[in-house]
């Protein structure tokens, strides 16, 4: 079995990716440096990146913005790595700066590279969602190192489906055997396997690219990542722009809050919330549409929940084609009496499964 | 300045479409312009309209595709674009990123060059989002992707762009490549006369004879990637619908959460 490089980025999403090198090969962790790339002439202008930035939440990893705009220098460092330890495989984090890496790593080596892909099998054949999440690609990748940049939630899922015999861990680790909820609880020691990831100075063209400002995402409080939930909850252009009914259900719930386009660009919703085709693609337990009309592009982002509800007052959205149970009706009444049903039914005894991984 | 503007013919997914028997996908089909596309076609056309008349500026609209890719290119003149130039040769079928960014750069030299190429975030059909960065390391030129907004300033280019952390306001010096969302300014649909007046414009059509390059070093036999096989996703009907008038929707959902193991124990806390 060859050697698997991840590229540590995120310590929420990392454990999956970890788990998926761990059936593929033997694991080496990459972190990036949490501190700023060491170059004067990159030094930011004084005052321009946010106190917010260089004071992350605990236990949060802090990208240093200059390292994010910079993927050149990330594939760089990794196509040296990869020579280093003659890696079979490098899997990156699925999203825009995942992207950049795998592209320039690619280019730079000469190998194939597969983006956002939910599954991997033994022989490196991916599983890719294309067509705007309507059609599965496998694919293989010829050349000497295959690149993926992985999906997180699905992630856990196909590792949980297809791996649990044969595997080569890094460290003494044990497959989790169930369930999504397990992987955050990794039993896997990658301590000893983890190195930090040394960066040069970028070189041209990517030194002429300088920051002007930094705005970290305004991230919810207290409720868990688009990446991470196992309920999203997510509003629409039916909330008219009030999303309490939606943060209710959702806190009962201990679930995310997503958003739509048409929220996002009424400033109703950040950004990072949005979900679709130019925003996240989820793959939750549960993903519950309140008052989103359902275009393919949204459709994209979300249609490989396991379960779909879908509230709306109009019978016809297209969203109601691809839930599981849908609801005509008024978000706002129906959201808030849900969690007031969910409260009422707390006081009973039941098994938790699922609901926070 | 003069402006490229990459764009791609990619299948109406609502219409519907086909792979063939090898897994690459039938794009004889129901096409159109890439969604996404129009914003970087709107993005130039504000850019060119804001420059100095005098100055000598062009919105090129660059494909690769098939024959009938030409309709994207149709699209893009009718959206602003003064030109289409379409590189077309059977060869090129079944190329990965790698090699649609080669065919790319290529013709890009050819056309001597720009000071600004624009493109869409990602396509809707192969959504690799691979192409632009690519590129922009083929040409040499640096690359912002996924800009929810972009202006020009003089010789150097300024965009906003959403990572997955951070909103990250970065300038970098013209020639460059930005890659727009769809959060940038919203595509205007063209009038009338600009539909007549786009069939007089010109597009060039090449093949890799043209750009000099060697059919094997594109396509299906060059590609690392191979499609193995294409199945439609897990087939999503409409379940049960509820009217909240008439049924009891709250006890619906309920049910669906309990029977489905969703409720937190202590729910309501």
């Amino acid at each position: 079995m060859g050697q698997i490089l991840v590229l540590l980025d995120d310590p929420a999403a990392d454990p999956a990716r970890l788990i998926l090198g761990g059936s593929l090969g033997q694991v080496i962790g990459l972190r990036l440096p949490a501190g700023p790339l060491v170059d004067d002439s990159l030094a930011p202008s004084a005052g321009s990146v946010g106190d917010d930035w260089l004071a992350p939440p605990a236990g949060e990893y802090c990208l240093d913005p200059q390292v994010l705009i910079r993927p050149g220098v990330v594939a760089q460092a990794l196509a040296q790595a990869v020579n280093q330890y003659q890696a079979v495989a490098v899997l990156l984090p699925a999203g825009l700066f995942g992207a950049e890496v795998g592209a320039l790593l690619a280019l730079e080596l000469g190998s194939a590279v597969v983006t956002d892909v939910t599954a991997i099998s033994a022989e490196l054949v991916a599983t890719k969602p294309i067509m705007a999440g309507t059609a599965i690609s496998e694919v293989s990748l010829t050349g000497p190192t295959a690149i993926f940049t992985v999906r997180y939630a699905a992630t856990s899922s196909s590792v949980t489906a297809g791996s649990t015999n044969g595997t080569d861990m890094a460290g003494s680790a044990e497959l989790p055997g169930a369930g999504p909820a397990s992987v955050t609880e990794l039993p896997l020691d990658h301590s000893s396997n983890v190195t930090e990831l040394p960066l040069d100075r970028p070189a041209r063209p990517a030194a002429q690219v300088e920051i002007i400002s930094v705005k970290p995402n305004k991230l919810a409080s207290g409720r868990p990542g688009l990446d991470q939930a196992s309920i999203i909850i997510s509003a629409g252009r039916g909330t008219g722009g009030d999303l309490r009914p939606v943060e209710l259900l959702a806190d009962a719930l201990g679930a995310a809050v997503g958003a739509s386009r048409a929220a996002v660009d009424a400033g109703w919703a950040d950004p990072s919330l949005q979900v679709g085709q130019t925003g996240k693609t989820v793959n939750p337990e549960l993903y519950i549409a309140a008052g989103i009309s359902g275009a393919i592009q949204h459709q994209a982002g979300m249609r490989g929940a396991k379960l779909i509800v879908a509230i709306n007052q109009d019978p016809d959205a297209p969203i109601f084609e691809i839930a599981d149970l849908g609801i005509v009706g008024d978000l706002a009444e129906i959201l808030p009496a849900t969690a007031a049903a969910l409260r009422r039914e707390g006081t009973m005894k039941g098994p938790c499964h699922g609901y926070n991984r | 300045m003069k402006i490229i503007v990459l764009v791609k013919y990619v299948p109406d997914i609502e219409v519907g479409y086909r792979f063939k028997p090898d897994g690459r996908l039938d794009r004889s089909g129901e096409g159109l312009l890439n969604q996404l596309d129009e914003y970087p076609l709107e993005a130039a056309r504000r850019l060119v309209s804001q420059v100095d008349a005098a100055a000598d500026s062009t919105v090129t609209a660059l494909t690769v595709g098939p024959d009938e890719a030409e309709e994207a290119i149709r699209r893009a003149l009718q959206m602003g674009a003064d030109r289409g130039v379409h590189i077309c040769d059977q060869a090129i079928a079944g190329s990965d990123a790698l090699g649609t960014s080669l065919v790319l750069a290529a013709a890009i030299n050819q056309l001597g060059g720009a000071d600004l190429i624009l493109c869409g975030a990602s396509s809707a059909d192969s959504a690799t989002s691979l192409i632009p960065v690519q590129l922009a390391a083929r040409l040499q030129i640096p690359a912002l992707t996924g800009a929810a907004s972009l202006a020009v300033n003089g010789a150097q280019v300024t965009a906003c762009r959403l990572t997955d952390n951070a909103m990250i306001e970065s300038r970098t010096p013209l020639p460059a490549l930005v890659s727009l969302t769809d959060q940038a300014e919203q595509p205007t649909y063209p009038s009338a006369k600009a539909v007549m007046l786009a069939r007089r414009k010109p597009v060039e059509v090449y093949d890799l004879a043209d750009l000099g390059l060697a059919p094997s070093s594109v396509g299906c036999d060059a590609a690392r990637v191979k499609v193995l096989g294409v199945e439609p996703a897990i087939r999503r009907v409409g379940g049960r619908l509820v009217d909240a008038s008439s049924d009891d929707a709250v006890a619906a959902l309920v049910a669906l959460l309990r029977d489905n193991a969703l409720i937190p124990v202590g729910g309501g806390a």
